[in-house]
């Protein structure tokens, strides 16, 4: 096999006396779809959070692709390939949907100290950014402005924006957060399409979809990895079902 | 055949032919103060549009936006007082001197963000404020008067007339560039960060550079400005750059409506006629200014261009 994609070693972060990343290791393989799940407050956005550059590790080393990434800025993270949605949608809701995807593109063509040609006529700008709408079937929308978008819909943008970039690998933080059970279905099929082109880390606390479309998951317990493994795996551990599994009953229904 | 207008086209393009021809009728009927009062609103209309760049697009609340109106100025009063008239000097030295400034607090101030940033741009111009009145060779408080205007070889900026279309040409330019910024690549950077700056990060743009060009950009079109209200009235003083005139540029920025393109020039206009219009009835016309502009901040948000944008009426064709 070769190098992970994705490697997180000995990773921490403290925010005053709460632990929210205990010295986690994590490898992600190319092209495999990983899951990460655990109980509200187990460090899951927190971890996404560093891993795209928010959040400053106390300590420990990220590499991506072979790279130390770990002193790199946010937006040259995203510039390499990481692309990153949000729990909590984080759109341009005064631009149009358009607007929000071709931005995300333009990031990844190039410097934009282009002062006087239309940006939104740019027909690279344009034909990348509505195939990336078209992917996720909001390209009807395309006009609108984002504010105009139910918040299905807004997921789906958030994806499509993480897509525009040609990404090499996915950071998806609960991309199903609020959706309609319909909605939710909708968004499982487009990850199953999805997996087969990208490196996929998702964060989620539907179990359903987890469990469908995970080829390893990573169970994390006040910030520390207590069991990773294939899905049958995971059905199968103990530890998981007492510290977990149970408990996400209860989790799943208050989030639906 | 019905063609649908909107009253903000009508208004704008009447505005302009009004202008463009305001000399004419200034000659026609004698009155010659009225080029006066509108270069005077020319010229504190492109220092609103250079705000706006800033303020409307670009999210950035600066409160100390007339300290390049003083540095334009000065460094045209400074080098006519040294003996250097030649507006080929003056002019240049005016935009690139802005242009430093805004450089220096553009990248500090932009380092912070919401009441720290407006009170930073503030910090900013009162310090300038201070150090320029304590210049006595240049005149110090009590200011700089010009004996002689910027040359530039067969243009007489002395003449009424030609100083009125001078500053109308570069304010129409000016528009113009920055329309065009706005709808560029970097002018889409600058919005997306006014609109969501974590989001601009995250999907890979380095935001904080496009913020200081943006910031830099609009300083230096300020410093013209400032050059050309030098010339205009023969005069500089460090009150060019004092507080209240960042205030009065926000005004006119926000009352003629944030983020559009002629709303700036609309609100300088309607800011300075009105000044005008008042001042004749009631010495204290800011009375009635003030809330005035309560209205339009609580009723209108988008000034008074936003209004106007509201109204359509099928006219036909």
């Amino acid at each position: 096999m070769s190098a992970p994609i994705l490697q997180v070693e000995s990773l921490a972060k403290r925010f005053g006396g709460i632990v929210a990343t205990d010295n986690l290791s994590l490898a992600i393989e190319e092209g495999e779809l990983h899951a990460i799940i655990g109980p509200n407050g187990a460090g899951k956005t927190t971890l996404i959070a560093q891993l795209a550059g928010q959040i400053a590790p106390d300590s420990g080393s990220i590499r991506f692709m072979g790279d130390d990434i770990g002193v790199l800025p946010m937006d040259r993270r995203a510039r390499l390939g990481l692309a990153r949605s949000f729990q909590i949608t984080s759109l341009f809701l005064d631009l149009s949907v358009l607007d929000n995807v071709m931005l995300a593109v333009q990031a990844h063509a190039g410097h934009s100290f282009r002062f006087w040609r239309n940006a939104r006529r740019e027909p690279v700008l344009q034909e990348r950014a509505r195939g990336a709408l078209e992917r996720v079937g909001l390209l009807p929308r395309a006009d609108l402005p984002a504010s105009a978008l139910s918040h299905g819909e807004h997921r789906l943008l958030e994806l499509a924006m993480a897509l525009a970039g040609n990404p090499r690998m996915l950071l998806l933080d609960e991309p199903m957060a609020g959706l309609a059970a319909e909605e939710s279905a909708r968004m499982v099929t487009m990850l199953r399409a999805l997996k087969n082109e990208f490196t996929i880390l998702l964060v989620e606390h539907d179990m359903e979809a987890v469990f469908a479309l995970a080829d390893r998951i990573t169970v994390l317990v006040y910030g520390r990895v207590i069991a990773s493994g294939a899905p049958q795996e995971i059905r199968a551990n103990a530890q998981v079902r007492d510290a977990y599994l149970g408990e996400a009953e209860v989790v799943g229904a208050a989030h639906g | 055949m019905k063609k649908e207008f909107d009253a903000r086209t009508i208004v704008v393009v009447a505005l302009l032919i009004v202008l463009a021809l305001l000399p004419v009728y200034s000659v026609l009927s004698g009155d010659r103060f009225i080029v006066t009062l509108f270069t005077r609103i020319l010229i504190l209309g492109l220092a609103a549009t250079s705000l706006n760049l800033i303020l409307g697009y670009g999210g950035m609340m600066s409160f100390g936006h007339a300290v390049y109106l003083g540095i334009g100025g000065y460094a045209v009063g400074m080098l006519a007082h040294e003996g250097i008239y030649s507006g080929f000097v003056q002019w240049p030295v005016a935009l690139v001197a802005s242009a430093l400034f805004a450089l220096v607090i553009g990248a500090l101030s932009l380092r912070t963000r919401g009441v720290y940033f407006i009170m930073i741009t503030l910090a900013f111009a009162q310090m300038a404020y201070y150090v320029i009145a304590g210049l006595a060779r240049y005149g110090g408080d009590d200011g700089l008067t010009i004996d002689k205007r910027s040359q530039f070889g067969i243009l007489n900026l002395s003449n009424k007339i030609t100083l009125y279309y001078i500053c109308f040409a570069l304010l129409l330019a000016c528009i113009y560039l920055v329309w065009r910024l706005i709808n560029s690549r970097f002018g889409m950077v600058v919005q997306g960060v006014r609109s969501n700056e974590l989001r601009m990060r995250a999907i890979g743009f380095p935001t904080y550079r496009y913020r200081l060009v943006c910031f830099v950009i609009a300083g230096t079109i300020c410093g013209l400005a400032g050059a050309l209200l030098a010339n205009h009235t023969d005069f500089v003083s460090p009150a060019m750059m004092y507080w209240t005139r960042s205030g009065d540029l926000i005004v006119m920025v926000v009352l003629g409506g944030m983020g559009s393109t002629f709303g700036p020039l609309i609100g300088a206009v309607a800011l300075l006629v009105l000044e005008e219009a008042l001042s004749g009835i009631t010495e204290y016309w800011q009375i009635i200014l003030g809330p005035l502009l309560l209205l339009v901040v609580l009723f209108a948000r988008g000034g008074i261009d936003g209004l106007l944008a509201k109204v359509r009426a099928k006219v036909p064709a």
